[in-house]
């Protein structure tokens, strides 16, 4: 089973979501995708919308200062 | 679970500053997962030809001339402010300095995430086009009544 990492932390919309759902749909069910990502805009929509389109979000954790961890599988 | 989202965009225009919030739209409502159609037509083919410089696309000179003017989407003009090409370059530098995605990210993004491209006949008919003058990511050439029929249920924006 792979794990891709995606660094978002210094992307804007739409290209948060965008860049996450593009890298998601790429992965083989099982899969895990750890998104790097930045609060506000990004922490706020990411996590919510891998969950309404059906993937797994496993957990979402606080890494330093701005930077937050979701880890979400397929 | 809900119907699939679907959301339609007739991108009319062909300047810099709204192409980008159709791609941005498009492609913002792509990752959230609608069904995303963009129909270009007029101006707007302009984002969807091969060659994002200038060629001498069309029929008869005419076609040709104003083909050449009109150009792909590397010299597409801002609608303010263009000063005859600095503006869109001005705003390119903003955009990448500011790490926001620009008009080509956003057209390769929107070619990933399977946006649905179509061109319109009628346009392409006048402006001397045809199909190979496009990138091969459009899927059909469309008139008004199909575009209706497959935009029917969702949300249509003209841009």
């Amino acid at each position: 089973m792979a794990n891709k990492i995606l660094d978002i932390t210094k992307e804007h919309c739409p290209m948060t979501f965008v860049k996450t759902k593009i890298e998601l749909s790429k992965l083989s069910e099982g899969d895990t995708l750890e998104v790097l990502l930045s609060e506000g805009e990004p922490l706020d929509n990411v996590p919510r919308n891998a969950r309404e389109q059906g993937y797994n979000v496993i957990s979402v954790e606080h890494v330093e200062g701005t930077t937050h961890k979701v880890i979400i599988r397929k | 679970m809900a119907e699939t989202k679907k959301l339609s965009i007739i991108a009319f225009s062909g300047d810099f500053d709204k192409l980008t919030a159709v791609f941005t739209l498009g492609t913002g409502a792509a990752a959230v997962g609608y069904e995303v159609n963009i129909f270009f037509t007029f101006w707007g083919l302009d984002a969807i030809k091969t060659k994002h410089g200038r060629s001498f696309t069309g029929g008869n000179w005419l076609t040709k001339i104003f083909g050449f003017m009109m150009g792909g989407l590397k010299v597409t003009p801002t609608s303010r402010f263009n000063f005859l090409g600095a503006g869109p370059r001005i705003f390119r530098g903003l955009m990448r300095k500011n790490n926001v995605a620009t008009l080509e990210e956003l057209v390769d993004a929107a070619k990933a995430l399977g946006i649905n491209f179509y061109a319109c006949e009628m346009a392409m008919h006048v402006l001397g086009l045809k199909k190979e003058d496009f990138i091969p990511e459009v899927k059909d050439v469309l008139g008004v009544a199909s575009f209706l029929k497959l935009s029917d249920g969702g949300e249509t924006l003209f841009i």
